[in-house]
Parts: C-alpha cells; sequence; structure tokens
C-alpha cells in the first residue's frame, strides 16, 4: 500500500494553501481532489478578490488558483491525485479513493496525517416544482458558465444576495446572460454592498424581504412566482409577482461537507455561527483525533481568505507532528493565527 | 435604503464630495464605498498618498483631495468597482465621467453608448472620450456628459449589448 506523510482532501484554497506549506517544509503531501482540475471554486471566480494586498487583494481570483496550481507543480514531494473522491477513512489512517469519470479505480492509501479540506455543499431550498430543469445551485452554473463555456440559460432569476448570488450575477450578466432580479428573504443585502451597487447600476433589481414561492413549467422552468414576506418569513398575501424566467439560481447559502469527519470519529459540535457541525478543533486546525487536521469552509463557512490561512496553519503544525523542521515555526505559527485574527475581527 | 436596493441615497453621497470650490478646480475621485468590508487596494495603489493609507484594513477610504491629481489608477484597483473620477469643467458645456468597466466589447473613442444611473435606468446618449484598457481587466472608459447628469451617470449600455 501506498504510504504518504499527509493526505490532504480537497484541492481549494485551504487544501492548495496546506499542500504548499507542508511540502516546502519537506513533508510528502498527497493531494486528492474530485475536481478534473485543482482549484475548488477558485477557478470559477473571475472576480478580483477583495481583502488585505498581503493576501492577494485586487488581483483576480482565477491567477491566485492558478499561481497556486503552478507552485504546486514545482514540489516533487507533492502528489496530486485528480478526479478522485475518497470515500472512506479506516482508523489507522487508510482512506480508500475512487478514481476516474466512471468511479472503477479504487485506491488505498496510508496517511501518517490527514487534513480535511472538502469545503462545503450548497443548501437547497423548498418551493413548488423545484426538481424541475433549470433549477440550479449558484455552484453549478459557475460550472457550466465559467469552466465549460456552456450556457446555463438565458432569463435568470437569481435566489439570495448574499456575496455568491451576487458575484453569480454579474458573472451572468458579463455572459451576455439576462438576470431578470435578485431575491433575498432577509430585508437587508447581504452580501457587500458594492457587489450590489454594480449589479444594480446595469439595471437587475434586487427584492429584499421576498421569496421564492412557485416555479411552473411543462418541462423544463417557464415562470416563477416571488412573493414579499414579513419579518417571520411568511408570505404577504397579493404581493406576488410573476417572472417569465428560464433559469432559478439558488444562492440559498453553504453547508459545511464534513461526511468524511463523521466518519472519522473525531467530535463534532454544531455551532450557528459556523453554519452547522463542525469538527471540534484546537488552534492548530487539530481535531479531537491527533492525526486529524480541518481547514476551510468544512472548518466553518467563511471565505477564501481565512480558508487559505487555516490551510497554512494546518499545513505547518501537520508537517511539524512529523518531526519536520522549521527554523523560525514559533514565529510562523505565530504570524499565521495573528493574520486569521486580524481577518475575523474585520468581519464584525 | 443602500442595504435594501443596492442604491445610494443622495446623502450617502453628499459624505464623499468635496466642496464646489474644489468641484470647480479640476478631475476629482468620488469612492462610492460605504461599507466596512476587509478591503485596501484603494489606498495601496494610490502612490500619490491622496487615498489615505489604512490604519486598518477594514477602514472607509477617505480622500486628500488637495493630493488628488486625477489619476485615476484607483478606479481599476477597486475589487468592488466603486470608485470614479469626474472632472465638472472638462468642456465648456460637459463635464467627464470615468467609470470601471468589464464588460466586453469595450465601446471605442468617439463611440455613442447609454448613460445609466445608479439603478440602470437610461439617461440618454452620451460619447465615450476615452477606452482605456487596463492590464488587470477592469478598462476605465471616460465619458462627455452634460454637466446636470455628472453626479448621476455610474455605468453604460452599450447599444446590442449588456
Amino acid at each position: 500500500m501506498k504510504i504518504t506523510d499527509i493526505a490532504i482532501i480537497g484541492g481549494g484554497p485551504a487544501g492548495l494553501s496546506a499542500a504548499i506549506y507542508a511540502a516546502s517544509l519537506g513533508a510528502k503531501a498527497t493531494l486528492i481532489d474530485d475536481g478534473l482540475e485543482l482549484g475548488g471554486q477558485l477557478i470559477k471566480q473571475t472576480h478580483k478578490f477583495f481583502g488585505s494586498e498581503k493576501q492577494f487583494a485586487g488581483i483576480r481570483v482565477i491567477e491566485i488558483a492558478e499561481k497556486m496550481i503552478q507552485d504546486i507543480k514545482e514540489y516533487d514531494n507533492v502528489e496530486v491525485i485528480a478526479n478522485a473522491t475518497v470515500i472512506g477513512y479506516y482508523e489507522d489512517e487508510v482512506i480508500t479513493i475512487v478514481q476516474g469519470v466512471n468511479g472503477d479505480m479504487l485506491k488505498k492509501l496510508k496517511a501518517k496525517r490527514i487534513i480535511v479540506a472538502t469545503g462545503a455543499s450548497e443548501n437547497m431550498l423548498p418551493f413548488v416544482n423545484n426538481d424541475l430543469p433549470g433549477v440550479y445551485g449558484a455552484g453549478a452554473v459557475q460550472t457550466l458558465m465559467n469552466l465549460y463555456g456552456v450556457v446555463p440559460g438565458n432569463n435568470v432569476l437569481m435566489i439570495g444576495a448574499g456575496n455568491i448570488g451576487l458575484i453569480v450575477s454579474y458573472q451572468l450578466l458579463q455572459a451576455g446572460i439576462k438576470v431578470e432580479a435578485i431575491v433575498e428573504a432577509l430585508p437587508k443585502i447581504g452580501g457587500y454592498l458594492v457587489h450590489a451597487s454594480k449589479i444594480r447600476r446595469l439595471g437587475v433589481s434586487i427584492y429584499t424581504s421576498h421569496t421564492l414561492k412557485e416555479v411552473y413549467g411543462t418541462d423544463c422552468v417557464e415562470r416563477a412566482v416571488i412573493s414579499e414576506i414579513n419579518q417571520n418569513f411568511e408570505f404577504i398575501p397579493g404581493t406576488e409577482k410573476e417572472l417569465e424566467v428560464d433559469t432559478i439560481c439558488l444562492a440559498v447559502g453553504l453547508s459545511p461537507l464534513s461526511d468524511m469527519l463523521w466518519q472519522t470519529g473525531c467530535q463534532m459540535k454544531y455551532v450557528p455561527e459556523l453554519y452547522d457541525y463542525v469538527a471540534l478543533r484546537d488552534d492548530n486546525m487539530k481535531t479531537t483525533k491527533d492525526k486529524i487536521y480541518i481547514a476551510g469552509d468544512v472548518a466553518g463557512i467563511e471565505e477564501a481568505s481565512s480558508a487559505m490561512l487555516e490551510g497554512q496553519i494546518a499545513g505547518l503544525n501537520a508537517a511539524m507532528s512529523l518531526g519536520y523542521k522549521c527554523d523560525n515555526y514559533k514565529e510562523q505559527d505565530k504570524k499565521l493565527k495573528a493574520e486569521l485574527k486580524e481577518l475575523r475581527d474585520s468581519f464584525k | 435604503m443602500l442595504e435594501r436596493t443596492g442604491i445610494l441615497t443622495d446623502d450617502d453621497l453628499e459624505k464623499v464630495i468635496p466642496d464646489k470650490k474644489r468641484l470647480a478646480k479640476g478631475p476629482v475621485v468620488i469612492i462610492e464605498c460605504f461599507q466596512k468590508i476587509p478591503c485596501d487596494p484603494c489606498a495601496i495603489s494610490c502612490k500619490l498618498g491622496a487615498i489615505k493609507p489604512f490604519k486598518d484594513i477594514s477602514d472607509l477610504p477617505i480622500v486628500d483631495f488637495d493630493k488628488f491629481n486625477g489619476c485615476g489608477i484607483c478606479i481599476s484597483s477597486c475589487p468592488g468597482l466603486a470608485i470614479f473620477v469626474i472632472d465638472m469643467n472638462y468642456l465648456d458645456k460637459k463635464s467627464l465621467v470615468k467609470i470601471p468597466r468589464e464588460m466586453l466589447p469595450l465601446p471605442e473613442k468617439g463611440e455613442d453608448v447609454y448613460a445609466l444611473d445608479r439603478a440602470g435606468s437610461i439617461l440618454g446618449k452620451v460619447k465615450v472620450a476615452r477606452a482605456l484598457k487596463i492590464k488587470n481587466k477592469t478598462s476605465i472608459i471616460s465619458l462627455e456628459v452634460p454637466k446636470s447628469m455628472v453626479m448621476k451617470v455610474r455605468s453604460i449600455k452599450v447599444e446590442g449589448k449588456n
């Protein structure tokens, strides 16, 4: 059986950062990702990164991904297993991996440490006919449009005015697709207001305190009914509006993708602020299982900057725990944790 | 209002425009950024210190209009596309508005385009004075607009396009 120092599950911002950091200290890292290419959600993002100049601010997110993927290639001690899903964990830190488009290749890997960086999954919304073709998650719309160059629809109703809903709306407009409106159940726009303003001035209405009630269509989405809602999120009769749309794009939040962690038996805790059950961990990102670390959205929904920092912290500390040397470990560790704290404080 | 619709109010705008005297003097930058978010590329991009260096990553940008010389580099640096430069006295009867643009194809110099306000409503046709391509793909479009429209025009619609 193949043996590696650190298996990293998930090649998004957290996983890539963890692999780069661990590899830079000499650890043998194996990065497993289910995408055809590495980068997770980063490779679908065309906007310029917010945040601090120290952490790529102002650079287009796709270019950040390209740089990290390039960095990974420069390390001989990183092996990438792409197009592969980790399907099982055994308590002696053996993981099973299914690889290939048809999932016809089964691999086993023994790892001295595991960093789970599986990210998040999109939330679904209950409404009439939510199984009609034409109802997408925002992630799927981005994958079709930005990775494969496929038009997801012609006239889109976006559900959710958080950053994902706003950013994907803008990308749809850039692709020449009509965005009929954005509806948001909360009374306020949740995403950055500068994103909202730049979409608004392209003529897209944002309806706060509104939600999707029903979708109609014979074989696919043809019309949608939205309605105003009150403070208790109940429909207000008589406020319905019918919109002619062929696509519903759901951007109604994310939940940590933590199935793997449940299986490892590490202690999980429901933390509403982190949007679901997450693994308990110390500030080195180590879970209650000594050999298992976490990083990124699986540790609680945040954004890419914090995912990268968590990845670096997990990569550094997992490598240190295996005896790899970092000349100025204390300083580096302290610096990363301080940056993460500064970033989180800035969101308060 | 801004938080419900994405459209800022006159009160919001009031906070970020300089006095009439300064407006009459030449180009000014209008930074329509009203929410504290962790983001500092504008201040870093300004080599003149006209956008004051941030103490905290979430500071709102503060402009020193005495130091501002109209260069406009910050327009394309802003990830939120919230920075505009206006020149009230560009011509006798026209003002100039510089806006960021990330839609293709770009309009060309001399082309007539629809000027849009902050809600995306058409204000009228205006002429493109310059279309400056920037390496980071946020281009800067300069528009000749009637003086009455200078605080309103913030976007464009190119015929047959977005």
